[in-house]
């Protein structure tokens, strides 16, 4: 059974994890552990397979696994939905969040705020009271400092990239989730806006997250240093170390990491030129 | 699992069932013979001691009526006119008040929530019960004004010049074969009439219910807004359902004055063997304003194609529909709006879907004539396609007699994305809520142009159409 009250020892254990999209794989057995409270980051170069991890995490349909199991506390969760997976406390912020035009950010938040809080609820039984939900929801938006109109405008439609990234930290701050992936939550973003995502990130995590964050930059990681850092390259994790691995990769980019790793090197370069030709 | 859902499905299908197919025993005061001919129409006319001029345009009508062929376009019709009963009269009186409707009749309008719309608006419910209005109020204050809000039968008797000097003005019983029809054998719907610079600050409401079954509903309204006067106008419509095939056919025709504006909003959720054709057509003129709002869910074929002819300089139409096909329904709807002056301006908004194998069309028509001179049309459909088996179809006709004219042409057809389900069910909506709240979305910009009560009715009515499309 899983616990749903909120034990510090809550895990997310992914065990070698192959992941195809269509017929192509791009995972190719990753094994990676992450307590709640922790913060991990995740880099790699361009189509190495880092948002097909997330991706696949949360249970979206396209993306089939064909080997290896995703567990929270012990229970595999691949079988589940993505709503279900939601209900358990994962949550992903997305590189490229889907605009709902016509619905809006408010109605939208109440209806999944009220589904996350009571994972039992039944469709067509009551939402968290409107008072309630609307003075949490006005607190959220002025510590992410959105004007409170934005409640009001249809979920990411005709957003900017910078409201986009900031709903979707707004969206992880009401969900308060066990477990969030944020696919480059700070791309996009200018220079403030980056402080201010990598600030909030860290006041909510302070809620006690396990958070994996997916990124080409440290900025995001400079409030929030990673307990581990892991590299991916051509569909496994290559290295994992500390905050100071996450420091070289910035810096230097991955040339000693492929040198050091030549047959991923190679898986690597192969997915690029497949995904080339199918482009 | 399997059984699980079927159980579910059932249940859901009951719910629904008993929501809309409550029928009252039929207790009629006068039902005339089923089919149509001269000596029917004569009967009507009768039991409505009309003037002789009305008894005339109904017997012409239905000559012109026998005449026309049925139209070749839209969707299959497959009726036996002579199957049909043209005339029922639920009750010989008319009540004045709550307390004086007949008691059956009151369970049925209990069952529409008429009541608490009365007690919402203590302006006009007016409410039609087979095909004479039985219950109607109007506030008093309106009266003072000058506003006439009454069943039509009754503005042919109280109000003869008025009736005489528009009726059949905008819609000819010439127009096509369903408007001749409903010429010949018309009866209730709704007139009213707006003095000059009177203007109305809350919607007048009507009901309309079709109970006894192969009866047609062949409502007959009128509106007139004069000169600077503004009003609203809401109908909404649900209809039990039966199992041999019923028709609706009503006439609306409005005229709107210099400098007044008229919107005219409707919800109708027919039941699925219903035949809905309908003529409406509003003219406008001088700086006048004339909107139609217009809501179709249900019935077996519904072709109804809002109209506003543009007749002098600065008229304004704007057409906002929404359409709703499920399984065993076709919607051809749409809007025909014509510009014959100058600077005059057109908007059509159209939304479909279509679900579980519905099939939805848009039919419309933006026509400028010569010497409508800087004149604007802007066309946007948008069709939501739910599933494989569902299919919608668009025909924009535009006919321009003049260069100097803006017009604007945008469509769009839609599945419902694989990548907004995922995202929202990410945030732990499950399949069903996330396809209803990309509906309601989806409809979202007809649904807050609605009093706010129908627009709760709108999207309850969107989440029953929605129940066990899933899985």
């Amino acid at each position: 059974m899983i616990s749903r009250t909120g034990d510090m020892t809550d895990t997310l254990k992914i065990s070698n994890l192959h992941v195809n999209v269509g017929d192509k794989p791009i995972l190719k057995g990753v094994d990676l552990e992450i307590i709640r409270g922790e913060t991990h980051a995740l880099m790699g170069p361009n189509g190495s397979g880092k948002s097909t991890l997330g991706l696949a995490i949360m249970g979206h349909p396209g993306y089939e696994v064909t080997d290896g199991k995703v567990e929270i506390n012990g229970e595999n969760i691949l079988e589940m939905d993505a709503d279900e997976r939601a209900r358990l406390g994962l949550f992903m912020a997305f590189q490229r969040p889907i605009a709902i035009p016509g619905v809006k950010m408010a109605d939208f938040l109440r209806h999944a705020s009220t589904n996350i809080r009571r994972p039992d609820r039944k469709e067509g039984e009551d939402l968290i009271p409107m008072r309630e939900f609307r003075k949490e929801l006005r607190e959220k938006m002025g510590q992410l400092k959105m004007d409170t109109e934005f409640a009001r405008r249809y979920v990411n439609d005709g957003f900017s990239g910078g409201e986009m990234k900031r709903a979707e930290i707004l969206q992880m701050a009401m969900l308060k989730p066990k477990f969030a992936v944020l696919d480059e939550t700070d791309s996009g973003l200018d220079v403030d806006a980056v402080k201010l995502a990598s600030q909030s990130i860290a006041e909510i995590g302070r809620e006690k997250m396990g958070i994996l964050i997916i990124t080409h930059h440290d900025k995001l990681l400079e409030h929030n240093t990673p307990d581990k850092t892991h590299v991916i390259l051509g569909g496994r994790i290559v290295e994992t170390g500390g905050p100071e691995l996450a420091q070289e990769l910035h810096q230097h980019g991955y040339d000693r990491i492929r040198a050091a790793h030549p047959e991923a090197a190679a898986e690597d370069d192969k997915m690029k030129v497949e995904t080339a030709a199918a482009g | 699992m399997i059984t699980d859902t079927k159980t579910q499905e059932f249940d859901v299908n009951t719910a629904e069932i008993n929501k809309y197919d409550f029928r009252n025993e039929e207790k009629y005061v006068y039902k005339a013979r089923k089919g149509l001919d001269e000596q029917i129409v004569h009967q009507i006319s009768d039991m409505k001691s009309e003037p002789e001029w009305m008894r005339k345009y109904r017997l012409d009508s239905l000559r012109v009526f026998n005449e026309k062929v049925m139209p070749k376009w839209g969707g299959a019709i497959d009726l036996n006119f002579q199957d049909i009963y043209y005339y029922i009269k639920p009750s010989d009186r008319q009540g004045r008040s709550w307390e004086d409707v007949p008691e059956d009749i009151k369970r049925t309008f209990d069952r529409l929530g008429i009541p608490e719309a009365e007690k919402k608006f203590l302006a006009g419910v007016k409410a039609q019960y087979e095909s004479e209005v039985v219950y109607g109020s109007l506030r008093e204050d309106l009266a003072k004004k000058g506003v006439i809000f009454t069943d039509t039968d009754s503005a042919v008797r109280e109000h003869p010049d008025l009736v005489r000097q528009y009726f059949s003005t905008v819609i000819p019983n010439t127009d096509n074969k369903f408007a001749a029809l409903n010429s010949a054998v018309w009866s209730g719907g709704s007139f009213i009439y707006v003095p000059p610079g009177v203007s109305i600050d809350f919607p007048l409401q009507a009901y309309f219910r079709i109970n006894a079954e192969n009866m047609g509903q062949f409502e007959r309204t009128l509106i007139i807004v004069d000169e600077g006067a503004q009003i609203h106008y809401v109908e909404g419509c649900t209809a039990p359902m039966y199992s041999t095939e019923s028709l609706h056919s009503a006439v609306v025709e409005i005229i709107v004055k210099k400098h007044a504006r008229c919107r005219y909003t409707t919800i109708q959720n027919w039941a699925n063997n219903i035949y809905n054709l309908v003529t409406k057509r509003a003219v406008a003129y001088e700086d006048a304003t004339m909107e139609w709002v217009d809501g179709n869910l249900g019935s077996r074929l519904t072709m109804k194609y809002p109209a506003v002819y543009m007749m002098e300089p600065g008229a304004r139409g704007e057409i906002l529909s929404i359409a709703f096909a499920s399984a065993g329904q076709h919607q051809d709807a749409g809007a025909k709006v014509v510009h014959a002056a100058p600077n005059t301006t057109s908007q059509i908004i159209s939304k479909s879907i279509s679900k579980n194998g519905g099939r939805s069309s848009y039919r419309g028509l933006v026509k400028v004539e010569d010497g409508a001179r800087k004149s604007k049309s802007n066309v946007v459909c948008d069709a939501l396609i739910l599933d494989p088996q569902s299919r919608s179809d668009t025909y924009p006709y535009i006919e321009i007699a003049e260069q100097d004219v803006t017009i604007g042409h945008e469509a769009s057809v839609s599945r419902i994305g694989e990548e907004q389900l995922f995202y929202l069910m990410s945030r732990g909506l499950s399949e069903a809520e996330a396809s209803t709240m990309i509906v309601n979305g989806f409809i979202e910009p007809l649904v807050k142009e609605l009093p706010m009560e129908y627009a709760v009715e709108m999207n309850r009515l969107i989440e029953l159409q929605m129940e066990g499309s899933v899985g």
